[in-house]
């Protein structure tokens, strides 16, 4: 199937070359830092961990949020999401591939790196997010891969397949949960030693995943063919809005744990965030807040969350929300105050910025690519197809033809 | 008969001992080659250290033991927030910040406190460490393998005392090449290190430098020996260790 990758329109061809060079550019980057070591970015004996590893942690939920509409079709046989379950896979995989890039270009010595497959570790819990996401990249080439090649040529998705789906839903589940223990079981990281803290992580993923997946899908509907079915989209969105306000509410629970208690080590890393750091990360996390606040009321109301033209802004903004709590404040959280109760800011630097550019590049053109494939064979067999009245052609369409139908899929016309 | 049989009894029974150890051996050395201690190496059960911050308590006194850690060990001497230091000072609110007051002796407010890796008996660097570059010896040493070390800083993460620095740069850079100690490897960048109690000294029956210089103001020894030098002052003296709220057990004890 491939070599439906090759052939495109001269925009396709045109984007494709556009990554290419942010790739090539923050390629160089990464060449320089690993000729001069990793004191090109702006961490220090205090933050070890910077822009590279928060990245990592958001993406894991980018990874795992695919399963938000693979477990639906699967265990409830909500059969609407049929024909987008191949975008959640690979969205997946690109997900899983960004991950390990950021893993590799934060490590200092990348060319050791077998040595975490040589000197298996179990009581180190990155030797399990190893494998975990390792584990999570096969499953999904391999279900995804498997079932769009069935689709294609007419045929059922072959039954040994389904096995490995039902553990590709578990295990979306477990690499957010291990990639929580990374952080979760560290004495003297008062922000990061909180019970509830993967419970935050799986939250903060199912809205945020689904929110890019959608974004991504709304493009993929631009240039292409493929249309969302209209209630398999309403699903989706009233799925991250559970999920943006149980995350929300978690980190409820996070400021009342530090606040009523009264325990000083709880409550200096919300103090520093909100209000000692530097003004732009004090304004970023306000910014944060206000960002959640303003796209959970969007989400809530029933008339604004089903207003096409609004979502995208809705989104882009839990989107931009969620990454500041989850990319970049609990890192710099949980680091400040220092063991010493100092504070080393930590900002990062251009060149830490290019590298992960390359890799957000990569990770696009992955999705570019897969995305291509799997509309290219949707167009084929015919699923998903937009049609005059601008339905999907899997949604029971209620417009009459001449109609330049104000068409409500029935759930939505059932709730407004 | 009977006697012949009751050795072969006997030999069979050494030889099957034989080789239920002889794997453990194996592993324990970790496939290096079969070195000889020296024989005046010195021993203990778990190494401890205890420092009289009545006696030093002084920054001019704790950067002159520095001096001489960092100068045996080759460690790089590197401007900033991305220094790299096995041994230095801070004030006491740095040392033991869930153990200050506001009412605090002022004369112990004032003193500085030297901050080294505390070789923990329950070391979290160890347990989150990815390919067992960083590792306790039977000793209770928190050792390094600076060449299996993939520098993921996890260790940098799981210490609460902040005892780990690493290589951003290339740490020779740092190095006054006139003056390194050709007895102690220097480190390539892209690695973590710290104070490694001395083992490359203890292997040869040498106190630790930083003790050695100290001129009585540390002590070291076995803490499960109870008639050891340091179960004495342990016995005699109040002292404190850092962070007890982690759970690590520090080996290193500050008399106060
Ligand atoms: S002080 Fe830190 S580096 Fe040293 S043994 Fe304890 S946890 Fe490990
Ligand atoms: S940086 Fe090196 S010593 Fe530290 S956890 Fe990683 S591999 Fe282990
Ligand atoms: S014990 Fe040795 S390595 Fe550790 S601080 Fe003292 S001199 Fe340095």
């Amino acid at each position: 199937m491939l070599e439906l990758a090759l052939k495109g329109s001269k925009r396709y061809y045109g984007w494709i070359a556009f990554l290419l060079v942010l790739i090539a550019i923050g390629f160089a980057a990464y060449v320089n830092q690993l000729t001069v070591g990793l004191k090109t970015t702006g961490m220090s004996r205090d933050v070890s961990w910077g822009f590279y590893i928060s990245q990592l942690t958001y993406l894991v939920g980018l990874a795992a949020s695919g399963v938000m509409i693979v477990l639906p079709n699967y265990f409830h046989s909500y059969k609407t999401n049929k024909h987008m379950v191949i975008f959640g896979e690979f969205m997946a995989i690109a997900a899983c591939v960004m991950c390990l890039l950021f893993v590799i270009v934060d490590i200092g010595q990348p060319q050791r790196m077998m040595n975490m497959v040589f000197h298996p570790t179990p009581n180190s819990i990155l030797f399990w997010d190893m494998i975990v996401i390792n584990g999570y990249l096969f499953l999904n080439l391999l279900c995804g891969w498997t079932c769009l090649q069935a689709d294609r040529q007419h045929l059922p998705h072959p039954k040994w397949v389904k096995p490995f789906i039902y553990t590709s839903i578990i295990w979306a589940f477990s690499i957010h949960t291990v990639t929580a223990f990374l952080y979760q079981g560290l004495p003297g990281r008062h922000y990061w030693l909180t019970a509830i803290l993967a419970a935050r992580f799986l939250a903060s993923a199912f809205c945020a995943g689904p929110a890019i997946l959608v974004l991504v899908l709304l493009v993929t509907e631009k240039v292409t063919t493929f249309k969302m079915p209209k209630n398999a989209l309403s699903t989706l969105v009233k799925i991250i809005m559970y999920a943006m306000c149980i995350n929300m509410f978690f980190f409820l629970l996070e400021v009342f744990t530090a606040f009523y208690s009264n325990i000083p080590g709880h409550m200096h890393p919300l103090l520093y965030l909100f209000e000692h750091a530097s003004t732009g990360l004090v304004t970023l996390m306000w910014t944060f807040v206000v960002f959640a606040a303003i796209s959970i009321t969007l989400l809530v109301t029933p008339r604004l969350r089903n207003n096409l033209k609004l979502l995208p802004w809705t989104l882009a903004m839990l989107i931009i929300a969620t990454w500041l709590d989850k990319g970049l404040g609990l890192l710099i959280g949980g680091f400040n105050p220092t063991p010493f109760d100092t504070i080393t800011p930590y900002w990062p630097t251009g060149k830490e910025l290019l590298v992960s550019m390359m890799i957000y590049s990569i990770g696009a053109l992955i999705v570019t690519v897969l995305f291509k494939i799997a509309t290219e064979v949707k167009e084929e067999v015919g699923h998903s197809q937009k049609l005059p009245c601008g339905c999907s052609s899997e949604d029971t369409c209620v417009c009459s033809s001449e109609d330049d139908c104000g068409c409500v899929s029935e759930e939505a016309a059932a709730e407004a | 008969m009977k006697n012949s049989r009751r050795t072969f009894i006997k030999l069979a029974g050494i030889a099957a001992a034989g080789l239920a150890v002889a794997p453990k051996k194996a592993l324990a050395s970790e496939g290096h080659a079969p070195v000889k201690p020296n024989s005046t190496a010195i021993h203990a059960e778990h190494w401890a250290m205890v420092i009289d911050t009545t006696k030093l308590h002084t920054a001019e006194a704790i950067d002159k033991l520095a001096g001489v850690c960092h100068h045996i060990h080759n460690v790089p001497h590197i401007e900033g927030k991305q220094e790299v230091k096995w041994l230095w000072h801070d004030t006491y609110a740095h040392t033991f910040p869930e153990q200050e007051n506001p009412h605090l002796a002022e004369e112990v407010h004032e003193r500085v406190f030297p901050l080294l890796c505390n070789h923990c008996e329950n070391p979290p660097c160890v347990r989150v460490c990815p390919t067992k570059a960083t590792f306790q010896r039977p000793d209770g040493i928190v050792a390094m393998d600076y060449h299996r070390c993939i520098g993921c800083r996890y260790c940098m993460a799981g210490c609460p005392y902040g005892s780990r620095s690493f290589n951003w740069g290339e740490p020779r850079l740092g190095l006054d090449l006139e003056k390194l100690n050709p007895e102690f490897p220097t480190r390539m960048r892209g690695v973590v290190e710290k104070c490694n109690f001395c083992v490359e000294r203890l292997a040869v029956g040498k106190e630790p430098a930083c003790v050695e210089a100290s001129e009585g103001a540390m002590h070291f020894g076995d803490l499960k020996d109870p008639d050891s030098e340091v179960r004495k002052v342990l016995r005699e003296k109040f002292t404190i260790r850092r962070k007890p709220s982690a759970g690590t057990e520090p080996s290193v004890y500050y008399i106060i």
